[in-house]
């Protein structure tokens, strides 16, 4: 089978960067809840049972050892604060949050901590950790286990937001993120974890604040982030067929933003329409909208439309979580929209 | 637990530099010379100086908002600690931080927190790398009986404890958490006794005798060292000045500042155990505080004559690297 590409699905591909630089720089370790599995229990083969929520991290404590594979108990403040603690320390850390949802808990020594030592101690610190965190609705886990929430960590100076769309930018995307010297949320969207695709095998970087057109088109500009580039795809396909021309960008990581892409391709298509999963006010979709009013409103033919998620929290029930979602139908009415001025 | 006569010296030389230099903010403050909010550590020299006096530049500490003992106490320099406070670009943290924030990474000080009991998992963090790399140092985390009611205190005793982490907790409790009194805020009425909650010792310290302390410390840091993880110190301490400059402190009566301002002073009883044992004389101390003196006022006109930071700085520091395209 020479010549075959090899595919991993996200998740393995996320397994794969955390053994390739586990292996490469002893100074990276991994702790959080139940990434092992099965800490303190009697029963045979309890240990490793977990590896994680998603079973990401099965088999790294078997190769790193229990030094740099470590479960914690359910502290979130306790152990991302000694994340924090650690890198500023020597270490380059990862931090297993869960679900994104728990930020809550360890806030404070995220935003008032990790992210500010740095700037208040005038460039003497810094703080080279990554924070693992599932994101997005469509599993119907309800309201607390499945926001979006990116903009909240987009906000805030001092640190970096990666979302991997495919295999390859997450195996890619998150050797950076171990590599950088800043502390980097990388966020993984729930339904995109089984997603397959092609991934090298050896190690390689994909880099931080650079977009990537995941599909070129001339007449108008859609920007999707994390699940939404699929929604938008979709939506492109459907409008092919109506000859409308969509360029699909995904960001993929919010902070630092890659603008000059995005305007870019505004500039061309003289049309912007941004999907975006999480709730609207104060979102990347309306930052992304206020940056093309800013820089390329000359450029603009027609309003720039959101797609968002509504404003409220994320309902259980399938029917209602199905039209919290945006639809590849809600961008192809958006486009049709914008395409009619 | 004898103290060699150099340590004796060098304790005796920190504990009035903390002092002078919390005196003198006190009235730099007051004649409007330095901007913001701050808290001054005068009253709890014992405590910062007889946990120091332990540690060398690896190993790591993180304070509080009442962080200038400390950083005096692990070796930071009064004349860049006076020009943070006065916002001046030869601060030790380019003027960026303030008396909330001062840090020194390379001294092993992790930083003044303005966040009660938000040091305590970074000090647990530390902790953590000591023991992945095996180095052998410790953390010491302190932070006031305020912090100990916070979520973070515990949670970062249970992580250090079940991991047996090089860790030490030192709780400087001076009696009011803001302008709340301990009897009010703390269950229990003894926070010591939580590390037993914790399977850790807890032990309750004389924080104004720095011989308790040093003794105390040294016995907590031997534990970390040897691998059994951390212990918890309640040092009972007392501050002079109130919570914060322009406290007007109604919450406690001036004969209880000045009793333990005269009779309690933990400066004035170290200096007449040690000449009173004859271990160092009169004359050395004075000397000692002749020299700080000098070293205030060096500082207050080095800080004084510092340039201001460049506006320019605003945006530097914000991220080792940040490559954001527009």
């Amino acid at each position: 089978m020479m010549g075959e590409e090899r595919t991993l699905t996200l998740g393995l591909a996320i397994r794969e960067a955390l053994h390739q630089e586990m292996e490469r720089d002893p100074t990276v370790i991994i702790m959080g809840e139940d990434i092992v599995g099965g800490a303190g229990s009697d029963e045979p083969g309890a240990e490793d049972s977990w590896g994680g929520p998603m079973g990401i991290t099965r088999g790294l404590v078997g190769k790193f050892g229990h030094n740099r594979v470590r479960d914690t108990p359910i502290s979130e403040a306790g152990f991302i604060g000694a994340a924090v603690g650690a890198a500023a320390t020597g270490l380059r850390p990862i931090a297993a949050l869960m679900f994104i949802d728990f930020f809550g808990i360890p806030m404070d020594q995220i935003y008032n901590q990790g992210a500010k030592l740095r700037y208040m101690f005038g460039g003497k610190a810094k703080v080279p950790m990554v924070i693992r965190a599932l994101i997005g609705a469509g599993v119907n886990a309800a309201a607390q286990h499945s926001q979006s929430l990116y903009s909240i960590f987009t906000h805030i100076p001092g640190l970096k937001v990666v979302i991997p769309t495919t295999p390859y930018d997450a195996k890619g995307l998150l050797i950076s993120a171990i590599r950088d010297d800043d502390p980097v949320f990388f966020l993984e969207h729930k339904t995109l974890l089984g997603e397959r695709g092609p991934v090298p095998e050896e190690p390689y970087t994909v880099p931080l604040g650079v977009a990537e057109i995941r599909r070129e088109g001339s007449d108008v500009t859609v920007v999707a982030i994390a699940k939404m580039v699929n929604v938008a795809l979709s939506a492109a396909e459907i409008l092919e067929s109506e000859g409308v021309s969509v360029e699909v960008i995904d960001p993929r990581t919010l902070s630092p933003l890659d603008g000059g892409t995005i305007l870019d391709s505004v500039e061309k298509t003289g049309r912007l329409v941004i999907v975006d999963e999480d709730t609207p006010r104060c979102s990347l979709a309306t930052d992304i909208a206020a940056l093309a009013a800013d820089e390329a409103f000359y450029s603009l033919e027609a309003p720039i439309k959101r797609i968002t998620a509504p404003h409220t929290p994320v309902p259980f029930s399938p029917t209602l979580e199905n039209a919290y979602i945006p639809s590849p139908e809600q961008v192809v009415a958006a486009v049709r929209e914008v395409m009619a001025v | 637990m004898d103290i060699p006569r150099d340590k004796l010296l060098e304790i005796y030389e920190r504990m009035v530099t903390i002092r002078k230099f919390e005196d003198r903010v006190h009235d730099e403050y007051a004649a409007g010379r330095i901007p913001g909010f701050v808290h001054l550590y005068a009253g709890e020299e014992a405590v910062a100086v007889g946990v120091c006096a332990h540690l060398s530049d690896a190993d790591s500490i993180t304070s509080t908002h009442r962080g200038h003992g400390h950083c005096i106490a692990k070796g930071v320099g009064v004349n860049e600690m006076m020009a943070e406070l006065y916002g001046r670009a030869t601060g030790a943290c380019k003027g960026k931080g303030g008396s909330m924030h001062i840090a020194d990474i390379d001294r092993g000080m992790l930083g003044a927190n303005g966040i009660v009991g938000g040091g305590v998992p970074l000090a647990c963090g530390a902790a953590l790398t000591a023991q992945v790399q095996g180095s052998g140092v410790v953390a010491v985390s302190f932070f006031g009986d305020g912090g100990a009611n916070e979520g973070t205190f515990h949670e970062g005793l249970n992580l250090a404890a079940i991991w047996k982490l090089p860790a030490i907790f030192v709780v400087e409790n001076n009696r009011y958490a803001q302008s709340t009194s301990v009897k009010y805020a703390s269950a229990g009425g003894d926070i010591a006794a939580r590390a037993q909650a914790y399977g850790i010792p807890g032990v309750t310290v004389d924080g104004l005798d720095l011989f308790d302390v040093y003794e105390t410390t040294g016995a907590a840091i031997d534990r970390a060292r040897a691998g059994d993880g951390p212990t918890l110190l309640e040092c009972q301490t007392y501050r002079f000045y109130g919570h914060y400059e322009g406290d007007t402190q109604g919450y406690r009566s001036r004969e209880e500042i000045e009793e333990y301002r005269t009779n309690h002073c933990a400066i004035l009883r170290f200096r007449n155990r040690v000449t009173e044992q004859g271990l160092v004389a009169a004359d050395e101390l004075d000397a000692i505080d002749a020299q700080v003196a000098d070293a205030i006022d060096a500082a207050v006109e080095f800080a004084a004559n510092s340039p201001f930071p460049d506006a320019s700085e605003v945006t530097t520091d914000v991220y080792v690297n940040y490559q954001e395209v527009i």
